[in-house]
């Protein structure tokens, strides 16, 4: 079923909640093993993006998301997902019911080669949660939690993984262990589309950035070069 | 005389506990609540009294139940429910016409006489300690109870299922984004649920009689411990089926007259003072 050389393709994507129109016209490439970021404001659609492609919130979306062959639009949730595509979502949603361990165990699926991610090898590369295996899960601390979240989406063994805002409540400290994972997924082939408004945290992992304003796509460019484009930064984040 | 009123309050926790079990699952996870859960409970007890009847097996009665109403239960769950998900309203109102045609069908099939399923042999007769007498059939009740409530809890506490049931509770929606097929998780609940509903009916109709009307008492009782027990909530289910099943038969001993304000007095208090149950949890995704 997963294949790590497949790219996610989202074209002419609208998406609505009820009547409201979300998200306009939207089209963006993740290339196989690639790491992109969408940069925006609040309430600019970036969230709403990473739904549409879960399948999440009941949002109604037209266009294409195809995922190497398959076209997502068509599938439920657990299809999308099933596919090989991991979900961090905002805020982390851990489940109240679960220890850290159960989490992991609840969400494992068998990955194949070394590079697989057992919940064992989750608890042993995060010792900050591997030392509170047994305890709640929305017991952690934030930063704790947020790797937990990571630490579910990495047991799925996907071969994209979407991070909704990973730096949102935790300390410079954790930044550093989401980006050292980034890092360590890029080397094992595997992509990331991650959607942020921390701009160093995104321009630290991706090498495509594009820019959502009002639920429109209205810049993309390379990670390096945006860095550099102060005026557009200025324009579209306020930095 | 309070021992003997004691153990029929547990034997009455017995079979609302069974009811309750799958009743708080299905609630919890599903976000519905399944009114004709007791015209399983009812249904469950006149298929059994038939097969019964017609077999003289309690036991073959017991499988049949469970296989029957078990599979109404999925007919209803992947015929009609399905369509409507994620309209609370849409899917209660199912469930409650289902229960007003359920009833009307049971008093069409079996007549509307009330009846009652034979003790089957092993149980019949009493077990004498000291001086008390304890019926067999009602320590069977509980032994029972008891048995399915540790399976259910293996089951719910030690396996991935129970812990994609837990998170499923808790959150549905981020379930299924870990690949999980939630949709074939509310039809095996909901299965389950109405199978477990059909047990509690030939256990509650060997130890009572069966009644058309029945129905809506034992849901209401059944409501009850899931109120007080919380939402979801497997040990909730078990302490909210005893204080239940103890406060009837104990009020209706003391002052029968008062059994109603036993019964309601405390499900009033824990909905003003703790909404979400002795054992829920506040906060679920559609707080």
């Amino acid at each position: 079923m997963q294949d790590s050389n497949v790219k996610l393709e989202i074209s002419n994507l609208n998406a609505y909640y009820g009547k409201a129109f979300v998200l306009h016209n939207v089209s963006i490439c993740v290339e196989p093993g690639e790491k992109v970021a969408i940069l925006g404001r609040n309430g600019m659609g970036k969230t709403t993006l990473l739904k549409s492609i879960m399948k999440l919130d009941k949002l109604r979306v037209e266009g294409s998301i195809r995922y190497g062959n398959v076209e997502l639009t068509k599938l439920p949730t657990y299809g999308v997902a099933r596919q090989g595509i991991g979900y961090v979502p905002q805020g982390w949603q851990l489940f109240r019911s679960l220890s850290v361990e159960e989490h992991l165990l609840m969400a494992y699926r068998k990955g194949t080669g070394k590079d697989e991610w057992t919940p064992e090898r989750v608890l042993k590369t995060f010792p900050e949660i591997g030392r509170r295996r047994k305890i709640g899960g929305t017991r952690l601390s934030g930063g704790e939690q947020q790797i937990l979240a990571i630490g579910r989406a990495l047991v799925s063994n996907s071969n994209l993984l979407l991070m909704d805002e990973p730096s949102e409540g935790v300390s410079t400290m954790v930044l550093e262990r989401v980006r050292d994972i980034c890092s360590e997924l890029s080397e094992q082939g595997k992509s990331i589309l991650l959607v942020e408004q921390n701009l160093s945290l995104a321009l630290g992992i991706a090498k495509k950035i594009y820019i959502l304003v009002n639920g429109t796509i209205v810049h993309s460019a390379p990670a390096e070069e945006f860095a550099q484009d102060h005026e557009r930064q200025a324009l579209y984040l306020g930095i | 005389m309070y021992l003997m009123v004691i153990l029929n309050g547990l034997t009455m926790a017995g079979y609302l506990f069974i009811m309750a079990i799958g009743l708080n699952l299905s609630f919890g996870l599903m976000r519905i609540c399944n009114m004709n859960h007791g015209t399983f409970y009812l249904l469950g007890g006149f298929i059994g009294w038939s097969v019964v009847k017609a077999t003289g097996n309690w036991w073959l009665g017991l499988v049949v139940v469970a296989a029957a109403v078990g599979l109404i239960a999925f007919l209803e769950e992947f015929l009609l429910l399905r369509r409507a998900r994620g309209k609370t309203t849409v899917e209660t109102l199912i469930t409650l016409s289902l229960s007003i045609i359920g009833t009307d069908l049971i008093i069409a099939i079996w007549t509307g006489k009330t009846r009652q399923i034979d003790i089957p042999d092993f149980a019949k007769g009493i077990y004498r300690v000291g001086n008390y007498f304890f019926p067999k059939f009602n320590v069977l009740i509980i032994l029972f109870a008891v048995a399915i409530g540790f399976i259910f809890w293996l089951i719910y506490q030690k396996t991935k299922i129970g812990m994609i049931l837990r998170a499923g509770v808790d959150n549905f929606e981020i379930v299924a984004t870990c690949g999980i097929n939630i949709k074939r998780l509310f039809t095996a609940v909901f299965t389950v649920s109405g199978a477990l509903a059909g047990i509690a009916g030939v256990f509650g109709g060997t130890y009572q009689m069966l009644v058309s009307g029945q129905d809506g008492t034992v849901m209401i009782y059944t409501l009850l411990v899931v109120i007080i027990g919380g939402i979801g909530s497997f040990g909730g289910a078990i302490v909210g089926s005893i204080v239940i099943g103890l406060i009837y038969t104990v009020g209706t001993m003391l002052a029968p007259q008062f059994s109603y304000f036993f019964l309601f007095a405390p499900v009033a208090l824990v909905l003003a003072f703790r909404p979400q149950g002795l054992f829920g949890k506040v906060g679920r995704i559609d707080d």
